[in-house]
């Protein structure tokens, strides 16, 4: 038989979480660190609106690039967030999640050879979908003496006269890191003197702890370059709804309702009735749960200075990223001998790219007594590593 | 800071200083210093316990009565109220709209002391015009506390 394997896909590494998922599912009772998504369940009343059009019927495809109303709520969004203006009727398309709109964005700007800026540690998603696109990852290693925000002349340096795409993913999955005005400012000239195209993945944006999210899209001059992707699984807990979006000049937009439309037809309907309601009626849920991330973040932050662990403030997201470099161990030998250990699962920050080498992920999607329980086993792990190594 | 503090001791008041502290950003003398003029100003009254008492062996029985009242002229439903609520079996009062005025809470040790009060006490009081008791069955949620609901993790115990 012929091997019917593409040469494409088959060079794509797995996941590295996946491996470490396989080795914390053996575990029943190990407390996990390691989820990426909020703890909290969707608020009633955005679950209730799905029942409600089901029970209605309205289980049919929607249009291609979602429905008109879930549009207008987006565009209605980005105007009072951001003062964007977008046309619900041909800036918008409602994707299966942020994650789709990353994969058929770059398909529809890609071409053999052309190079796409991926800032990491970040999201596992960007590097293989460029390969699949056709396109060539070029990686820029963000460093923790820059809080892992991206530097002017970090861009500068890894620009060629191939590259056409900067990958922009703050708030930050991993390390909580995000881009403030100011940041976004500096690297503005560099995007226009290279006339890169921007993917802003701001799933996260509603998650930040210092000021609001700004996106690089509402700057001058951006929005005409900007692909802005964002969705409903991290501001209002819709994880498993799977519904995304993105806003972004028509001309690409049109390209990219043309692959959605052949491998996808529509993003689930009953999750855009329900979306419809979630930005309508859902700012004080995102609030609440805002307000209770920041406490999780402020105690972990505090517990891990007082394990002296080094450990910069993140100001999005869920996560803290701790540095364990002083053991001498490779962030994957330090969490699997926490998780034999200690029983606690927490992610290599080298599943997020090699620039993770050293850290390690620590979600706070988990109650402050659970984070609690699990905080006080690492400093015990932390504090008999130390002895072992004779400090 | 206020609101925050007062959102998160309202679900957990054992929660210590020093904890909060930490997880409101600011100093633990800060944290006295508010709960204390919290307390002054009356906005805290009381830290109480949540307890399901139908797990225990214990027998209790509340009731939420509806009541109707003749207003008396200068003082409104205000003095009526006060009769009610200085009883130590009532454990809330609340003026209402609606078909009625009042709605009284008790909590007794019997069917038989809870029918008692109201026909005994509640009901031969002069302003009273009218009262219609309800016995509470089961209690699903109280003090925004799901009663009967264990919570599970059902995610993925890794995710990226």
């Amino acid at each position: 038989m012929r091997d019917f394997l593409s040469k494409t896909v088959t060079p794509i590494k797995p996941s590295g979480i996946r491996k470490f998922f396989d080795i914390v599912s053996e575990m029943e009772d190990a407390i996990s660190l390691g989820v990426g998504e909020p703890d909290f369940d969707t608020p009633w009343h955005i679950r209730d609106e799905g029942i409600y059009s089901l029970e209605k019927g309205r289980t049919f495809y929607t249009s291609n690039s979602g429905l008109l109303p879930l549009r207008q709520e987006i565009c209605n969004y980005m105007k009072r967030s951001q003062n964007l203006t977008y046309d619900p009727k041909h800036e918008v398309l409602v994707t299966v999640g942020g994650s789709e709109a990353i994969d058929i964005g770059l398909r529809a700007v890609l071409d053999p050879g052309d190079e796409v800026l991926i800032p990491q540690p970040s999201y596992v998603s960007y590097e293989p979908c460029t390969i699949l696109a056709g396109g060539k990852p070029v990686i820029i290693d963000l460093k923790a003496e820059h809080d892992f925000r991206l530097t002017p002349q970090e861009l500068e340096d890894a620009i060629t006269e191939k590259t056409k795409v900067l990958i922009l993913p703050f708030p930050n999955n991993p390390t909580g890191a995000i881009m403030e005005k100011e940041d976004l400012e500096a690297i503005i000239p560099v995007i226009e003197k290279h006339d890169l195209l921007v993917m802003s993945d701001e799933i996260y944006s509603e998650l930040t702890y210092k000021g609001k999210h700004v996106s690089i899209a509402s700057l001058p001059g951006m929005q005409e370059r900007t692909l802005l992707i964002n969705g409903f699984s991290k501001a209002y807990a819709m994880t498993g709804w799977r519904l995304g979006y993105v806003c972004g000049p028509q001309a690409i937009l049109e390209q990219m309702t043309k692959i959605h439309q052949f491998a996808i037809m529509c993003a689930p309907t009953t999750s855009q009735y329900a979306a419809v309601e979630a930005m309508k009626n859902g700012d004080d849920d995102v609030a609440m749960m805002r307000q209770a991330y920041n406490e999780r973040r402020r105690f972990l932050l505090h517990t891990f200075r007082e394990m002296n662990l080094p450990c910069f403030e993140p100001y999005g997201a869920f996560y803290v990223f701790p540095c364990i470099k002083e053991f001498q161990m490779s962030s994957e030998e330090f969490a699997t001998r926490l998780l034999r250990e200690e029983k606690v699962a927490v992610v290599p920050g080298t599943a997020f790219g090699d620039s993770g080498e050293g850290f390690l992920r620590i979600s706070y999607a988990y109650s402050l007594e659970n984070l609690k329980l699990a905080l006080g086993r690492i400093a015990d792990f932390v504090e008999r590593l130390r002895k072992e190594q004779g400090k | 800071m206020r609101e925050e503090l007062l959102s998160i001791i309202e679900k957990n008041s054992r929660i210590d200083v020093k904890e909060l502290a930490v997880i409101l950003g600011v100093t633990e003398i800060d944290v006295i210093n508010e709960l204390q003029k919290l307390e002054e100003e009356g906005i805290i009254c009381g830290y109480h316990t949540m307890i399901n008492w139908d797990k225990l062996d214990v027998e209790k029985v509340s009731a939420l009565i509806e009541v109707r009242v003749t207003p008396q002229r200068g003082q409104g439903f205000d003095s009526i109220a006060e009769r009610i609520y200085k009883y130590p079996e009532v454990h809330a009062v609340y003026l209402i709209s609606g078909g009625f005025d009042l709605l009284v809470s008790l909590e007794g040790k019997t069917l038989k002391e809870v029918s008692f009060f109201v026909s005994d006490k509640l009901s031969t009081l002069d302003t009273v015009i009218s009262t219609s008791t309800h016995f509470i069955l089961k209690k699903y949620k109280d003090h925004g506390t799901i009663l009967s609901k264990k919570n599970e993790d059902t995610r993925e115990k890794v995710s990226p």
